[in-house]
């Protein structure tokens, strides 16, 4: 079985987000750059799928500008096996990203495609089911256990309240929770080995998809900030603030 | 210009995060028409009807949208879709799951949880885990907008009469099957709509401590949340986390015990209407958030607080 997973390029989860004097967007400029995190789970979980012997191939898609060789070449030492890079210096929406990805859906024929449930930068959610529709196949999100069954995969998926276990037709798509599993750490050895794995170079235009944005970013803002309060010196205080002042206890 | 709201409910009742869409489509447009689709869901139609704000009730009920199936779903919102300016439900993991779908089979962008309506095709969403605001406009004809539950106030659920409709349309991919569903049994309200959250950090120590933010949750018929810190120290389950990676709430009251504040926690509850925190480091940078703090051992404080608020 073959198994595609996306490594998006994201600013790094550690790295403190500052808005634009101009509100044009957030800081990108000498900021650390990293695999979303969500990805790196879906990476994780195909290379355990390989592991097992139930995935022949792992194969990593990254899309935007040549820099995201990088993100490339940690999933793939990470254990993936080939990359493959859509260059664009374009801004990339999700609707577009889902339609490249099942462009190379089409060409690789993966029987699963793991994608982290949401980017960290955008937040979106959108991309996994995306491609799920336009491939017209089953999706299950927000995995946190993965199950290959034949020609099918039984997925526990996070939801309000609970959890919830579905079972969809291969091919399909599952996007990973955070509880999916834990990712390792390459080694030195595998991030040598890595150097010489494989990854091609398209251009949207290369695979037929149209990708001018459809939604246009009019300003990024810093959220409202909030009040600092006081400090209060005695439990009884705080009870007569909650109680008398604000009311928001009986 | 009207405008559909896909309804969250349970086949009984309409959920609350269903009457914020309601109330962010009101901001556009008074043509307002809620989509129930679900399994012997005539109770839940029957809810919608009588939300104000609402124009038509149309009812799908057939045992092929009982789980809410993604694939289901959307391709029954798709079939429909092209009537509407736009089309909306809360972000709810239900509506997260199967909107999506939804955007790209009408071949539009989706808006992922608005948080603030500019005009009928600019919306205000959060990025970076609500480290920054986005002010977006889309130019496709259908506008695919999912809600952030705690932007808006919900319509009141009472005082409506719209008529309803229903609808034979069965759509079923065939593509997945529901197994199971494992809920927890709520004793206390629901993280994402309680009125009072109790949320402890790494500073409980164990998983045991957490039995002293039990009793005063009890006494105030508050949800229970946690840090991820505390989750993953394995004190508690990660249904309990609030923030980036968690549940993102916004309570009328906000009790954080033995939790610093890292970005990613103030990311899912600065919004709350107020915050506490009980915290023994003066430093720890849940105090800049806090409107009220208490530089306290939590040991002491807790259980003084506990009776406190029983007298």
């Amino acid at each position: 079985m073959k198994v595609l997973v996306t490594a998006k390029r994201v600013v790094d989860y550690n790295v403190n987000i500052r808005v634009l004097n101009d509100n044009s967007g957030v800081d990108l400029n000498n900021v650390k750059m990293s695999v979303n995190p969500f990805d790196e789970i879906a990476i994780e979980e195909a290379v355990r799928l390989k592991e097992t012997g139930i995935a022949e191939e792992v194969i990593v898609v990254s899309i935007g500008s040549s820099a995201c060789q990088e993100q490339i070449r940690t999933a793939l030492a990470l254990g993936a096996d080939r990359g493959i890079l859509v260059e664009t210096e374009e801004d990339m929406q999700p609707l577009a990203i889902a339609k490249i990805l099942n462009a190379i859906v089409e060409k690789e024929k993966p029987e699963l495609i793991i994608l982290g449930k949401q980017a960290i930068d955008g937040d979106n959610s959108q991309t996994g089911q995306m491609l799920a529709a336009l491939a017209g196949i089953g999706q299950a999100t927000f995995a946190s256990q993965v199950e290959i069954k034949d020609k099918s995969v039984t997925v526990t998926r996070e939801i309000d309240g609970g959890l919830e276990t579905i079972t969809v037709k291969l091919p399909a798509v599952v996007t990973t929770d955070l509880r999916l599993n834990e990712p390792r750490y390459a080694s030195l050895p595998n991030i040598m080995k890595a150097k010489k794995k494989p990854i091609d170079t398209y251009s949207p235009n290369d695979l037929g998809v149209d990708v001018a944005p459809r939604v246009q970013v009019l300003k990024v803002e810093p959220p409202a900030e909030r009040q600092a309060g006081i400090i209060v010196e005695t439990v009884e205080e705080l009870v007569d603030k909650l109680r008398n002042d604000v009311k928001v206890i009986p | 210009m009207t405008i559909l709201v896909v309804a969250e409910h349970d086949n009984k009742s309409i959920k609350a995060p269903t009457l914020v869409a309601i109330a962010a489509a009101q901001k556009i447009g008074d043509q307002i028409e809620v989509l129930v689709a679900g399994s012997e869901c005539a109770g839940a139609a029957e809810d919608a009807s009588k939300a104000q704000g609402v124009t038509k009730v149309l009812v799908a009920d057939h045992p092929v949208y009982a789980h809410r199936l993604a694939e289901n779903i959307a391709d029954l919102v798709v079939e429909i879709g092209d009537a509407y300016s736009h089309i909306m439900t809360p972000t709810t993991t239900s509506g997260k799951n199967f909107m999506p779908r939804v955007a790209a089979l009408l071949d539009v962008a989706q808006i992922s949880d608005i948080s603030g309506i500019v005009n009928e095709n600019t919306f205000e969403r959060p990025i970076y885990a609500g480290n920054a605001v986005a002010t977006v406009q889309t130019s496709d004809p259908i506008k695919v907008l999912t809600v952030r539950g705690t932007a808006f106030d919900g319509v009141p659920s009472a005082g409506g009469n719209a008529s309803i409709e229903k609808l034979e349309l069965i759509k079923d991919s065939g593509l997945s099957n529901w197994d199971k569903d494992e809920i927890v049994k709520l004793e206390r309200p629901e993280l994402t709509s309680a009125s009072i959250i109790v949320s402890g950090g790494r500073g409980m120590q164990n998983g045991e401590n957490f039995a002293l933010l039990e009793s005063v949750a009890d006494k105030l018929g508050a949800a229970m949340g946690a840090s991820r810190a505390a989750v993953d120290a394995g004190f508690v389950p990660n249904d309990m986390q609030v923030g980036q990676t968690g549940k993102i709430v916004a309570p009328d009251l906000y009790i954080a015990v033995g939790i610093s504040g890292a970005i990613q926690h103030l990311a899912g509850m600065k919004d709350s209407k107020v915050i506490v925190a009980i915290n023994k480091d003066e430093d720890a940078p849940i105090f800049q958030v806090a409107d009220f703090g208490l530089v306290a051992d939590l040991f002491k404080a807790v259980p003084e607080f506990e009776a406190l608020i029983a007298s």
